[in-house]
């Protein structure tokens, strides 16, 4: 009995396990002082615990609360802000949206990141004027890509609304709900293509010569050598990306929305972030606030556990 | 293999026309009139009046206390950008050094808790940040518009990766030097870290400027405005007027991309060393 395997873990204990155990010391040799890293650690500690867990703490607390609209106190509710914020019809139309929107975003963000670095990366001659120029793109802030934007898609001067019209498409950005989203949806992806460009380019220049070489000779055909070589070598990179992207469309893309909506949604889309913000700023439902953000806490979190226990798994690391 | 590819650049060509022209645009069409641009709509042509705009924009006292001009919001995006952006490398390269040259107990869970900030965007918690920031009675402070940004890991990630990779010899050959950790960190890491704090700070540089929601939220006087506050502010003062000033809110969106783009581009190298190479 005795040299029998050990059984498996469960998961949890396996992974409590693993957070007991001595860390991987980051280091071969490593300084002894009991006090010292302490020291280093804690401003960044003070930070992270004042304006990190202080607030998510009571992100979580108030979202059990209905608090009276006058400031004197508050109820204890128990799940009800969940339930309110879940059953509304207008939430779930929001939740639908921002979906849809976080899909086209990513997706188109990706394709077109993709497609510049691997035009960029086989042309030699102005390949670094091409990179500049994108380059320049990236650093531009979502409120001003949001008002170039408003600008573009401005009713009386809007190059893009007279384009449309020319195709019998009487574009109302602003007032229709889906010309508004389509809006929305091509200044967040200008905004994220510089930044897919980059990581894609330095992933392909990273693919080894050799690999290239081997790859032109065995196969013509450069359809399937990029779909057989190098998509799968990118991998790890388009991984990584496609999380960003999807965080990126979720939050970050908040400026472009409230500059294009004003703080007055009615009849324009927004995304479950912009919701969060507009209840508890504008409404000043603070306990159906929380309650929104910790559900959007839980969306982030689940994606962090698909990134490390689902995908990583099927991509290829070289 | 390395033919000219007439195809690969217009591909390339399309896509960078596509990505420039707006800003080409903006610039443009900032120079003209407003009545101009009201009815001749956008254009990629400059026109006359591009230094008195920009001089309107940055020094007219605007906004509802008369207190803010473009050059006071400029200010305090420098501010930001560049307060970010020290005390970011500052915060995460003591406490990297800490936890990668440091033999200590509860290291592990010292880790755990500072890089679990990163799965938490600050746009899922403004609203209690919101609330800790009034009780610590932070709101309208330079502290307030900074500090709470600091709450997070990238940083700290970003020197850890870099960190692990310096040879250990380094720290083997110092010791038997005689070096303490202070005078190993001052003296070795800090200069080998140059190419790496100044890669962090562009990055860093073009985060804090370009931050929209949480100066919004934090500063409701006038004088702690920054430029992207302002992009709000010209917009609302918009509704209801019969010729909307375009030319100057092209002028002011000028003015708040021109110094994030001008940094990127000019130190490119770094920008994209520190951005790719320390994600993996």
């Amino acid at each position: 009995m005795t040299d029998l395997p050990a059984p498996p873990l469960p998961r949890l204990a396996r992974l409590r396990a693993r957070f007991l155990a001595a860390p991987e010391p980051a280091k071969r040799v490593q300084f002894d002082r009991p006090l010292l890293p302490w020291l280093f650690l804690l401003p960044q500690l003070a930070v992270i615990v004042v304006f990190f867990y202080w607030p998510s703490v009571q992100a979580i607390t108030s979202s059990f609360y209905i608090e009276d609209p006058f400031g004197f106190g508050s109820t204890f509710v128990g799940m009800e802000n969940y339930g309110d914020a879940l059953g509304s019809a207008e939430y779930r139309r929001i939740a639908g949206f921002t979906a849809f929107f976080t899909v086209m975003v990513t997706a188109l963000a990706l394709g077109l990141g993709l497609l510049l670095a691997v035009k960029a990366d086989k042309v030699i001659r102005g390949r670094s004027a091409y990179r500049t120029a994108l380059i320049s793109v990236y650093a531009i802030a979502p409120p001003v890509a949001g008002l170039m934007g408003m600008m573009l898609f401005d009713q009386h001067i809007g190059p893009f609304v007279k384009l449309a019209g020319w195709f019998g498409w009487d574009m109302k950005v602003g007032l229709n709900y889906w010309d508004t989203a389509f809006a929305m949806i091509v200044v967040s992806v200008w905004k994220q293509v510089p930044y897919n460009f980059i990581f894609f380019l330095s992933g392909l220049q990273g693919i080894p010569a050799a690999v290239r070489e081997a790859a032109v000779i065995d196969c013509k055909n450069g359809l399937r050598r990029f779909a057989g070589i190098t998509l799968p070598l990118l991998a790890p990179t388009g991984f990584f990306l496609l999380i960003i992207n999807i965080t990126y469309a979720l939050f970050d893309t908040f400026a472009v929305i409230d500059v294009m909506v004003k703080d007055k949604p009615a009849n324009n889309p927004i995304t479950l972030v912009y919701k969060v913000y507009l209840d508890g700023f504008r409404g000043n439902d603070i306990g159906g606030s929380s309650a929104q953000s910790v559900i959007l806490m839980l969306v982030v979190l689940v994606l962090t556990l698909v990134q490390f226990r689902y995908l990583e798994r099927r991509v290829h690391y070289g | 293999m390395n033919r000219v590819k007439p195809f690969d650049h217009l591909v390339l060509i399309l896509g960078t026309i596509f990505m420039v022209a707006p800003v080409v645009v903006a610039f443009m069409t900032s120079t003209h009139t407003a009545a101009d641009i009201h009815m001749n709509g956008l254009t990629l042509t400059p026109g006359g009046h591009g230094v008195e705009t920009y001089k309107t924009v940055l020094t007219r006292q605007g906004g509802f206390t008369g207190q803010v001009t473009g050059a006071r919001m400029m200010m305090n995006s420098l501010i930001l950008g560049i307060g970010f952006a020290v005390g970011k490398i500052v915060l995460s390269m003591l406490a990297a050094y800490a936890l990668v040259y440091f033999r200590f107990r509860f290291a592990t869970a010292m880790f755990w808790v500072i890089f679990t900030t990163l799965l938490l965007p600050l746009e899922v918690r403004i609203m209690p940040s919101y609330q800790v920031m009034s009780e610590l009675h932070l709101l309208n402070t330079y502290t307030g518009l900074i500090v709470p940004l600091l709450a997070s890991a990238t940083g700290t990630f970003y020197f850890r990766q870099f960190f692990k990779s310096v040879p250990d010899e380094l720290l083997e050959a110092a010791r038997i030097d005689g070096a303490g950790p202070i005078k190993f960190f001052i003296d070795v890491l800090v200069p080998l870290s140059k190419t790496m704090m100044a890669a962090i700070f562009i990055i860093m540089f073009v985060y804090g400027w370009n931050q929209y929601l949480w100066p919004m939220l934090m500063t409701t006087e006038e004088r702690f405005f920054t430029l992207m506050r302002g992009i709000k502010q010209i917009l609302q003062v918009w509704i209801g007027s019969q010729i909307p000033d375009y030319n100057e809110a092209f002028a002011l969106a000028v003015l708040a991309l021109l110094p994030p783009v001008l940094v990127v581009v000019v130190f490119q190298r770094w920008f994209i060393k520190g951005l790719t190479e320390s994600d993996k």
